[in-house]
């Protein structure tokens, strides 16, 4: 790792990365008397990509359910832009800036492409229900706006021929990237990915990195993302926490981890001789 | 069409831009799809675009004769960015987009292209992957900035940036920018395009802005296109036709060219534009034919029965009414009901409703799916042409069109039949040389400008038309010296929407064998129909009820085939259903679709040895290229069947 200091670092590919944005002290989260999470402790810095990997059931998904707002930790403190967060109303977590996707693809099946991208732009329309309904002054302006800026994230995610294709009939790669395109369309600070290649060939994986790449590149928005597969992981973040059991176990640029023995065995198993 | 109102004719392209800027300065000239909406640009703003880029890459230092390379989709600041390069007395390469990096640099290194101009990061990151082999690349200026920040700016710049630091130096190159674009004259070099090259390496033909303007100007008179008209550009721009159609042609008739938003959309963007003057090879026309077929198949009992009665009104009398001839009245009322009914939705929603002139060319289409269109009352017709000829050679004029020819000579063209058959040719559209190879252009062109086709054909009698049996070297003898044309025996399997490619062996053989390749949409459908599951194309590929239906086709080829005396030894004894498709990333066909006979009979040897050595199956591992530029193998036992052949009494008897 560069010399970290609180004004941030510059990676090997020369970005610059920013302060900490978000940062969570010593989290544990419980459900009953199951530990999910035991007192994990780590920062997200301004236009980092930044990923959380671990095996199955390490407590991934709960890790960024609990950056996302939606899961509450029992202990520890989660700072967002330099104040301390507590329990938030989903739309208050979008209010901040913060967009994610899901690993189970949520989106409107019944609706356009274009429509469901549109939908992510809602935190951002202000025109009242009757101005909306009636279609005038207002309401029409600001769609038109929004539109623009859905078209914008089409156009960025190479979509255009899909734009007016039902969600329900596109291929799962697609959908994945519909669902990218709804978050950006929030024009995240923060934008939280749950394992965005899951399921995907080889081809889809690299087009998903390159999109990924590009947003942090283009929009300068921070990423932190989930994944499984450790070869696109270690491609693409700038750094990595590694989860076992609940536990923190490595902490890292991508080739720290990767020489981290408790990373190796968590990962490969240990020899018992 | 429109005669120049302004006394003297311009003598290069940016010459015709000035002067349609001058002429229909707020007529759209270009238009593109972008964020969903059409955006477009009059003659006066093209030609203020032009000189913006031409003033930039002044100040990047081009020079007279640098050769700049352009590599993109179809999007109109790289047709300006041809213009601008013509106007600092530069000449534009159009480079295939989809060739793989290997590819370009010969290009890229044999015509010493100092510029290069590329679409966006894919194209620059192929640029960049050899450039190290490439030392004369001076610049490279992109297109779409997406992606590209991170990249070392030391020698490369984004258009629009170098446009405006262009137009801010304007004062320090302008007068020499201006000198040069008065300079140019009809013997300048117009543009240089690389031949797709069935066999070698491609070579670069030399087009003059005679070439390109005398052969524009013929065509657009016997087409009487205009500055209403509207074309659809989507036809790979290093591709001649489209270098006349979209820049020739439109700059000549001062026409509208229409950029699609991106490869995918094209179906979507040609419906939305509904152009007035329309190019596409046959498989186009064969891919939307088979999918309406499709969509039929799966519509409902009224709409199928309504869709097959008015087609065949429409094959009856449509071609006729069409070509102007006497119908009566009753067939002509039934006509006008299906309009309405049928024929008018079907070409709304093909995006065909204001089509006035329609060509294809490329290779031969199936006489069905010329007679579908045709009937449909959408004026198709064929031409026949190449790269060394500016594109036309013959076309066919409205009211004399049929299948099996390939029309008349163009307006301005000679022809002439060698002894041997082949077809050869003169024009004001005669290109230059090939670029940097004078053996091969006194090869081609002899002294006195006839120019070899390399396709055996003959002029019809009583028409005049011009029909084209095969290319000339492709024309061979069987072991018992009867005639063999693979071109023709291909092309009638071809027309068989199950398949996508054949190609076809027996030159000094004793009798002739095929690859057979499905095509996925249409067999992948009826699969769907049948019940028939698979899981790859290889699956369906060697699937045996496949089998059964493609050797019925072979076999009804075989009797067709038979029916000609000269060419009833070309039946096909065995063929074999391919475990790929063939793919120019592969080499196995040209970047413009055209079957490469000698690789594939190299790279598939053992296959070709199965055929003749009468074994029943054989086992098969083939490298393919995927699309990253990676390679893999493919391995797969195939069937070999053996098809059912005419008994060739009547060229015994004559014996």
């Amino acid at each position: 790792m560069n010399a970290m200091n609180t004004d941030g670092y510059t990676t090997a590919d020369g970005r610059r990365i920013g302060p900490v944005l978000m940062e969570m002290k010593n989290i544990t989260l419980r459900f009953g008397g199951v530990r999910a999470i035991t007192d994990i402790s780590f920062d997200i810095r301004e236009g980092e990509i930044r990923a959380i990997i671990g095996p199955n059931g390490a407590g991934k998904s709960s890790m960024l359910n609990v950056i996302s707002g939606f899961y509450v930790p029992q202990e520890g403190e989660v700072w967002f832009r330099g104040e301390r967060r507590g329990p938030m109303r989903p739309y208050q977590v979008a209010r901040l800036g913060i967009a994610r996707t899901f690993q189970n693809i949520a989106l409107f099946d019944g609706m356009s492409v274009l429509d469901n991208i549109m939908t992510g732009r809602l935190t951002r329309m202000k025109a009242g229900l009757l101005s909306q309904a009636i279609w005038w002054g207002v309401a029409e302006k600001e769609e038109t706006a929004n539109r623009e800026k859905v078209e914008k994230i089409i156009d960025f995610l190479e979509i255009q021929n899909i734009r007016k294709t039902p969600v329900g009939r596109l291929p799962y790669g697609l959908k994945k990237r519909v669902e990218l395109a709804r978050a950006l369309a929030a024009e995240p600070m923060l934008l939280l990915l749950d394992e965005p290649m899951a399921g995907m060939n080889v081809e889809e994986k690299e087009d998903m990195c390159r999109f990924i790449l590009d947003v942090n590149d283009e929009f300068g928005t921070t990423i932190a993302l989930i994944e499984h597969d450790m070869g696109v992981v270690m491609d693409l973040s700038d750094r990595v926490v590694v989860m076992d059991y609940g536990k923190k176990i490595g902490d890292g640029t991508p080739d720290e981890v990767r020489a981290n023995p408790d990373v190796i065995n968590a990962y490969l198993g240990v020899a018992h001789d | 069409m429109a005669e120049p109102a302004t006394g003297v004719q311009p003598q290069s392209i940016p010459g015709l831009l000035a002067r349609n800027a001058a002429l229909w300065g707020d007529r759209p000239a270009y238009r593109e799809k972008e964020f969903g909406i059409w955006q477009s640009w009059t003659w006066a703003e093209t030609a203020a675009e032009v000189r913006a880029i031409a003033l930039g890459l002044m100040t990047l230092g081009i020079e007279r004769g640098d050769h700049v390379a352009i590599i993109g989709r179809n999007r109109p600041a790289l047709y300006w960015s041809m213009i601008a390069a013509q106007m600092c007395g530069a000449v534009p390469v159009p480079l295939y987009q989809d060739a793989v990096a290997e590819e370009m640099v010969y290009v890229l290194d044999h015509c010493g292209a100092r510029f290069v101009i590329a679409g966006d990061q894919e194209q620059v990151d192929k640029v960049l992957e050899v450039q190290n082999r490439l030392p004369g690349i001076h610049h490279i200026v992109y297109l779409d900035k997406r992606g590209m920040r991170k990249y070392d700016h030391s020698r490369m710049n984004a258009l629009a940036d170098v446009a405006a630091e262009g137009s801010a130096g304007h004062a320090r190159v302008e007068a020499e920018l201006d000198r040069r674009s008065a300079e140019l004259t009809y013997d300048h070099t117009c543009v240089m395009l690389y031949t797709s090259g069935t066999t070698g390496k491609p070579k670069g033909v030399v087009l003059s802005n005679r070439n390109i303007i005398e052969t524009s100007k013929n065509t657009a008179g016997f087409d009487h296109l205009s500055q209403t008209d509207d074309v659809l550009a989507y036809l790979p721009m290093a591709w001649v036709g489209d270098f006349i159609f979209s820049v020739g042609q439109a700059y000549w008739s001062g026409f509208t060219v229409n950029c699609p938003e991106n490869a995918a959309t094209m179906m979507t963007d040609l419906r939305e534009i509904g152009p007035s003057y329309f190019f596409a090879p046959p498989r186009v026309f064969e891919g939307q034919l088979t999918s309406v077929m499709i969509r039929m198949e799966d519509a409902g009992r009224l709409k199928k029965r309504m869709f097959d009665h008015y087609m065949a009104i429409a094959r009856r009398v449509g071609p006729a009414i069409l070509d102007g001839k006497p119908v009566s009245g009753l067939d002509r009322l039934r006509y006008w009901l299906g309009d309405v009914l049928v024929y008018g939705p079907l070409k709304n929603t093909l995006g065909y409703s204001r089509i006035r002139v329609g060509y294809t060319a490329g290779e031969a289409i199936g006489p069905e799916i010329f007679d579908f269109y045709r009937a449909l009352g959408i004026n198709l017709k064929q031409l026949y042409g190449q790269t060394e000829a500016s594109v036309f050679i013959t076309q066919q004029p409205d009211g004399e069109v049929r299948s099996d020819t390939v029309g008349v000579p163009s307006p301005g063209v000679e022809i002439r039949i060698a002894e041997s058959g082949e077809v050869f040719y003169r024009s004001a559209g005669t290109f230059v040389a090939y670029f940097k190879n004078p053996d091969s252009t006194a090869s081609t062109k002899d002294a006195e400008g006839w120019v070899a086709t390399g396709d055996a054909g003959f002029i019809e009698e009583g028409s005049g038309h011009l029909r084209i049996i095969d290319r000339a070297k492709d024309v061979g003898r069987m072991a018992d010296g009867a005639l063999f044309a693979p071109k023709y025996v291909e092309n009638k399997l071809k027309f068989y929407p199950n398949i996508l490619e054949a190609v076809v062996f027996g030159a000094g053989r004793g009798m002739c064998t095929a690859f057979i390749n499905i095509d996925l949409t249409a067999v992948g459908n009826w699969a769907e129909r049948n019940n028939i599951a698979y899981a790859s194309y290889q699956e369906l590929a060697g699937h045996p009820k496949v089998y059964d239906m493609i050797q019925g086709h072979v076999e009804e080829v075989n009797r067709s085939v038979a029916a000609d005396p000269m060419l009833s030894g070309c039946q096909i004894h065995r063929f074999l259903i391919l475990h790929k498709e063939l793919d120019a990333d592969d080499g196995e066909l040209t970047r413009t679709r055209k079957v490469r006979r000698n690789i594939i009979a190299e790279k598939f040897a053992d296959l070709i040895d199965a055929l003749y050595g009468g074994k029943d199956e054989i086992y098969t591992e083939t490298e393919v290229t995927y699309e990253d530029g990676r390679k893999g193998a493919i391995k797969a036992t195939l069937t070999i069947r053996d098809a059912a052949v005419v008994a060739q009494e009547r060229r015994m008897a004559a014996e």
